[in-house]
């Protein structure tokens, strides 16, 4: 080990200068004579040179770093950077704010053709309908209606000029009940009944925030009906009851079976029943009867793009409606009583019985 | 008159003959004066100013270090020089980073230069396992290859600095270092 220092310590003299000329002269003999030692000085001077240039490089690092502390670095760059077109600025400063108001305008896009009903398929078997500018202003009219009362509605098919929907006797002297929405915007109302005889109405009374509407026949040729086949069910109806209902979705009564589903209606509506029939639009207005032949509800609206729920406003709501009209609107006396005779029948013949009693309402609007 | 003139950009051959005498006003011009430059290239090309500083810097060292061992044949105008190899080095350092889109956008004309940041990566290799073994050789080591290697300080100087009893016992300390030094240099790949 000192004997290797030793040698380093010579070789530093060496090449350092700090030998006399004859010290000199012998170690030049030493190095032509062992390779060993020459390459031992060849390597040595190699590496201290590395070390004095390492050296000298942190040094001019340090020199660089401190010349470049001098300059304003945020300022140069404010003045070397290329400024985009006010476009490009704007999407990079706003970019975030840019994509939420584009989300949320495609959201309501969207919300709107899902509440006008135009996402619905039934919509492709009425082709006549699309693309009349009249009832895309229907359609933003109801999706208009459907914020302001925060009750929600279903979208009719609504042709402008021709609505269609269903509506039953609530006493045999001509008064009727239909949905709000059904004769909402109507300049004549006129009923239909099963044997195909047309009748004009008056709309005497509507309770928008149940989408309760009551008429009453006005033309002179009807004549009243024999007593209501059914009564009115005051107490809720409970989950799981068989119900029915029937109406005029096209030009001959169509029935519409299921169940009662749920004691609430669209998004939890307390006013409404939920219940499980394939419905199509036109059934809007029509009695909603159990098993045994009691009304227990006015068939309302259903849920777009969910197959087979349906609703219907609970007739504690119908009969607090009837109850509302007032005195001076009623020509005649209004009378609901009636007796059940549908009660332990077959539904074809509980149906027989109903047909009299159950209206196509048609509404005509110069809108 | 004369200060404005000592302020401003460096003549070309101004900066040779600074670097060559080691003058520390006309490095400072040299940096001052170009540096804007590569730092439009570099922030308009998806990088920051830290960036700029980096590959600025580097190139600076290149310069200086062919100004230096004398291999330097200026061709162009300084200008063009460091900015072509400026914007070479900061292409490289875009495509290691995969920031690079095929497209950089000019601010200078530039010539292609090559072999010479390639060699400068070779030493730069060098000078790190150097850096990093004289930070594992630990003090007193450390200092006094430092002192003796890099700021020749006399032996005598050193022994006093570290209390050393004779000139003797720090020589063969200083040995052991360098011996030690030798090693952990030799050891990193």
């Amino acid at each position: 080990m000192s004997e290797n220092n030793q040698l380093t310590e010579t070789i530093e003299r060496y090449l350092n200068g700090e030998m006399t000329k004859a010290e000199r002269a012998q170690f030049e003999e030493l190095r032509i004579k062992d390779a060993d030692v020459n390459t031992k000085v060849a390597e040595h001077k190699h590496f201290t040179n590395l070390i004095k240039q390492y050296g000298e490089r942190l040094e001019l690092e340090q020199r660089l770093d401190a010349i470049h502390d001098e300059i304003d670095v945020q300022a140069l760059e404010d003045e070397m950077m290329i400024h985009p077109s006010w476009i490009i600025r704007t999407w990079r400063n706003h970019h975030s704010k840019i994509s939420v108001a584009a989300s949320i305008a495609i959201f309501a896009a969207l919300c709107t053709l899902f509440f006008t009903g135009y996402l619905s398929n039934k919509q492709v078997n009425y082709g006549q309908l699309v693309g009349e500018i009249g009832k895309l202003k229907t359609g933003q009219h109801n999706l208009q209606n459907t914020i302001n009362s925060l009750s929600p509605q279903h979208p009719t098919v609504t042709n402008p000029g021709n609505f269609r929907g269903t509506g039953f006797a609530i006493s045999s002297n001509g008064y009727i009940i239909t949905d709000n929405h059904v004769i909402r915007n109507a300049d004549s109302v006129y009923v239909q009944a099963a044997d195909g005889k047309s009748y004009r109405t008056k709309v005497i009374y509507t309770e928008p925030a149940n989408d309760i509407a009551i008429l009453e026949i006005t033309d002179p040729s009807f004549k009243p009906l024999a007593a209501l086949p059914y009564t009115f069910k005051k107490a809720e109806t409970d989950l799981g009851e068989t119900v029915f209902t029937i109406g005029y979705p096209k030009d001959n009564i169509v029935l519409g079976a299921g169940f009662l589903t749920s004691s609430t209606g669209f998004k939890g509506d307390t006013t409404q029943y939920q219940i499980s029939a394939l419905l199509d639009y036109g059934h809007s207005g029509g009695p909603l009867l159990d098993s045994k032949g009691n009304v227990i509800g006015i068939v309302n609206g259903k849920q777009t793009r969910i197959e087979g729920a349906a609703f219907a406003v609970k007739t504690s709501y119908l009969l607090k409606a009837i109850k509302d009209i007032p005195a001076d609107s009623l020509n005649k006396p209004l009378n609901t009583t009636g007796k059940n005779i549908l009660a332990g029948l077959a539904r074809p013949q509980q149906i027989e019985k109903l047909e009299n009693y159950v209206f196509m309402v048609r509404v005509y609007s110069n809108q | 008159m004369s200060k404005e003139l000592n302020s401003g950009v460096p003549t070309d051959s101004e900066v040779i003959l600074g670097i060559l005498n080691n003058s520390e006003s006309v490095l400072k011009r040299l940096y001052i004066a170009y540096f804007p430059m590569i730092l439009q290239l570099v922030i308009n090309n998806n990088g920051d100013s830290d960036d700029a500083k980096d590959i600025y810097q580097e190139a600076i060292i290149v310069l200086y270090n062919k100004v230096k061992t004398g291999d330097f044949e200026l061709s162009s105008k300084l200008k063009t020089y460091i900015y072509s190899i400026c914007r070479r080095l900061w292409l490289k350092r875009l495509t290691q980073m995969n920031r690079y889109g095929g497209d950089i956008k000019d601010f200078q004309e530039y010539l292609t230069v090559d072999d010479e940041t390639e060699k400068n990566n070779e030493r730069d290799i060098q000078f790190n396992k150097m850096g990093n073994a004289l930070q594992l050789l630990g003090e007193p080591c450390k200092t006094i290859i430092e002192d003796f290697y890099i700021n020749n300080r006399s032996m005598q100087e050193i022994c006093e600095n570290f209390g050393y009893t004779n000139a003797d016992n720090a020589k063969t300390q200083k040995y052991k270092c360098l011996q030690r030094l030798k090693k952990l240099f030799f050891q990193q790949k």
